[in-house]
């Protein structure tokens, strides 16, 4: 299109914005034809029919205290009770370093701000907080995050780069209050990783899968495609191999044959061994989504940059590799929620996952055939977070601006 | 520049799929004796660390490797109701788990000192032969290939589980005879299917088999009334059948066995000091049912007993305790902490729990049922 026709343009209207009363969304929308009509009438009819029996079995036949009760082993598995101050410090922190980010660079969306934050107040007041800690935990997580927003509203801009530095501190902080660092007696023992579990080892799986898949990822990609053969075999043949066999399998062998070849005396600690045989795995699905963002670069850009008088090192960081990564983003994020979703198999191994603590629970004497309860308690979690970090990633588009060059 | 780039790259990814692959190049899990001189960086506390790659550990070696570790490790199945779960306060209880507190009194006279490993079916005897766990309580059957070609010591039964049949309380049957025109539901093409077959027709007990593809299906058409009973593992009735059904507390477990099914703590072979340990302690447990020495009254009977049985089995009398590497006062620690048999069985699977299994076979020699005590002399 010419420059002329552009300019052309400016003066043509907006097409009308329509608006609808409630009645008349619903004529437009729902019965405008006979047989649009009796589409919405039949599935009316087949929501009325599923959503019934399952609202009335919920509320009325569900025994939920099996979730009720076991409500600390779900979410942080063993943790031994007098530690879990320390879980409660890394959420006020994620309070705080999500409050920051919230007021520095999504600022408006007060509807949805608001709704989980009083969201988590609400499960503060419930019947199942009474005579526990976790409800003032709760209430400072609210103050602590408002608090992060007000202080990123007055910052601004100025923030953004100390807030990004704080969430690269984030996560090796985490880990290492979670895992501790002083033997027994000190303020932070160290707590073996076999007591990890419920949720808590499902987020630490995920985020330590995301952190380091995402380069070996990158590296693998751009090994694919490099004019050097060996490094151009090696990253093809382990890409292949990883992608040829199903992550279960990662897992058991991780599990079962790594000790069989390792001395009788050296035991790789097991959370490490799932944790290792995740991030293997998800790197090599992430090179060929990042690659495929590099083929998106046209060679031009190359060249351009070569004209520029770039290194090589210098083309690849400062000129392909941010925008292939963001135009790969939609499928950068799918992979991870998929990674988080995949971190439920370490239950088949024995790891005690949020997975595996609800088949752990069930099998309580007091507790036998409440498995519908159970899953569809754990079901609910995953959905939440899958569904909040697909929501991250829209709004990580939107403000990179994808989609609109 | 852009070599040096390529050269980081390249090592980076060379690196990487030599870890991956690095272990590929030992073939077979086959016992490869040979010692290897690991050197630690400077300033750790090992300087040399001796490394056996593979092998069996030697007498008196897993004894001192646990009390050096402080704690005992026990493999546990973790999710089978009444047998190993855990409990809402994030403790492991059930009736294998009682046996690794047990084995933990016996060692450190404290029953808490167990870090419990959950392992699935496919993983229970690896971990064993790798040395990720000490010992292996988890409704392990014993049989002669395992107790053989695996390179494993089956310890002693804790707990003789069998074939056993359920059918609804209300409906009267109490004997095999009473199926007689009935319905059975049975997983197709198992051993159990075999078993039923037999018992009938020893018992000369017509019948008709209702047979399923799979587990969930066989507890399933149990639970919609489609049979008269259903059968499989005594362990399994108690547990994954009863979790199938809508009303579990109105279904009972006759106290019919069909098959054997003997469920024992499993050691590697080579240190036959642990194995002593394991089988000693699972017998010390059984002897105080025989002696009537329990939880409540072993501080009596250790001031008190004359019986020289009991004043060795508790440490008064003899060093039964030191000939097995142990304190001793094992064996009162052992009836102190955890309690005698019954105890164990009646706190996990006894009358009143939700798991109850009718003791049958698993009552002492003297009320008809298999659990005999060696001397301790």
């Amino acid at each position: 299109m010419t420059r002329r026709a552009i300019a052309s343009t400016e003066n043509v209207l907006p097409p009308p914005i329509e608006r609808y009363t409630l009645l008349g969304w619903v004529y437009k929308n729902l019965f405008n034809t006979w047989y649009n009509a009796l589409l919405t009438f039949l599935a009316v009819g087949i929501i009325y029919a599923i959503g019934k029996p399952a609202i009335t079995w919920s509320l009325e036949q569900a025994r939920w205290d099996v979730v009720l009760v076991n409500m600390r082993l779900l979410m942080v598995g063993q943790y031994p009770v007098g530690q879990i101050w320390r879980i409660w410090l890394c959420l006020h922190l994620l309070a705080a370093v999500g409050g920051l980010s919230w007021g520095v660079w999504i600022r408006g969306y007060r509807l949805w701000s608001i709704l989980f934050l009083a969201a988590v107040l609400g499960l503060a007041w419930s019947s199942s907080m009474d005579g526990s800690a976790a409800r003032g935990h709760l209430i400072a997580l609210d103050v602590i995050a408002l608090a992060g927003f007000g202080l990123g509203r007055l910052g601004g801009k100025r923030l953004q780069r100390t807030v990004i530095n704080l969430w690269i501190v984030y996560f090796p902080l985490v880990i290492l209050i979670v895992r501790g660092m002083t033997s027994a007696e000190g303020a932070v023992p160290v707590v073996p990783s076999n007591l990890w579990g419920g949720l808590l080892l499902t987020f630490l799986l995920t985020v330590v899968g995301i952190l380091f898949s995402f380069p070996l990822g990158v590296l693998l990609a751009l090994g694919r495609r490099s004019p050097l053969p060996i490094i151009r075999w090696v990253s093809i043949g382990y890409i292949e191999l990883i992608r040829g066999v199903p992550l279960v399998t990662i897992l058991f062998m991780a599990q079962i044959m790594l000790p069989l070849f390792l001395p009788a005396d050296m035991t790789v600690d097991r959370v490490l061994r799932a944790m290792v045989g995740i991030i293997l795995f998800t790197a090599a699905y992430q090179a060929e989504n990042i690659r495929g963002g590099l083929q998106a670069i046209p060679h031009g850009q190359y060249e351009a940059a070569h004209a520029m008088g770039l290194s090589g090192v210098q083309t690849t960081m400062l000129i392909i590799l941010p925008q292939a990564l963001r135009n790969v983003i939609p499928v950068l994020v799918g992979q991870f929620i998929a990674l988080y979703k995949d971190t439920s198999l370490v239950a088949i191994v024995g790891l005690l996952d949020l997975l595996g603590i609800a088949k752990s629970i069930v099998s309580q004497p007091q507790f036998i055939g409440l498995q519908r309860e159970a899953y569809l308690f754990v079901t609910a979690i995953y959905w939440l977070f899958s569904y909040f970090m697909a929501y991250l990633s829209q709004r990580l588009e939107v403000a990179l601006g994808v989609g609109e060059r | 520049m852009r070599k040096l780039f390529a050269t980081m790259t390249m090592l980076v990814v060379f690196s990487l799929v030599l870890a991956a692959c690095g272990g590929g190049a030992v073939p077979t899990a086959e016992k490869v004796i040979q010692t290897v001189v690991v050197t630690a960086p400077a300033g750790t506390p090992q300087v040399q660390v001796q490394v056996q790659v593979a092998q069996a550990p030697g007498f008196g070696e897993t004894l001192a490797a646990v009390q050096a570790r402080g704690t005992l490790i026990c493999g546990v199945n973790g999710q089978l109701p009444g047998f190993s779960f855990l409990d809402p306060s994030g403790a492991y209880a059930g009736f294998d788990v009682d046996f690794c507190r047990a084995l933990a009194a016996a060692i450190f006279g404290d029953d808490t000192k167990v870090e419990y490993r959950n392992l699935t079916t496919q993983e229970r005897l690896p971990a064993l032969q790798t040395g990720e766990i000490d010992v292996l309580i988890r409704n392990t059957t014993w049989t002669l290939t395992r107790d053989t070609d695996n390179g494993l010591n089956f310890t002693g039964t804790t707990f003789y589980d069998g074939q056993g049949i359920m059918v609804p309380a209300d409906s009267g049957i109490t004997t095999l005879n009473d199926l007689e025109g009935g319905t059975v539901c049975v997983q197709k093409g198992t051993t159990t299917e075999l078993n039923l077959a037999d018992a009938m027709a020893l018992n000369n007990v017509t019948y008709t088999p209702a047979v399923y593809e799979d587990v969930n299906q066989t507890y399933g058409a149990y639970a919609e009334g489609r049979c008269d009973a259903v059968t499989s593992d005594k362990s399994q009735l108690s547990s994954a059948a009863k979790a199938v059904l809508p009303d579990p507390e109105n279904h009972v477990i006759l106290d019919v066995t069909l098959s054997k099914e003997p469920l024992s703590p499993v050691v590697r072979h080579g240190d036959d000091q642990w194995f002593d340990i394991v089988k000693w302690t699972v017998y010390a447990v059984i002897a105080a049912e025989e002696y009537g020495v329990d939880s409540a009254n072993v501080d009596d009977q250790r001031a008190n007993a004359v019986n020289p049985e009991i004043r060795r089995l508790l440490g008064v009398e003899g060093d039964m305790g030191p000939k097995l590497g142990l304190s001793n006062d094992w064996a009162y620690n052992v009836i102190k902490l955890v309690g005698n048999y019954e105890e164990i069985y009646n706190r996990n699977l006894g009358p009143g729990t939700p798991t109850f299994i009718p003791r049958g076979l698993n009552s002492l020699y003297t009320d008809g049922g298999a659990l005999y005590s060696p001397p301790f002399r």
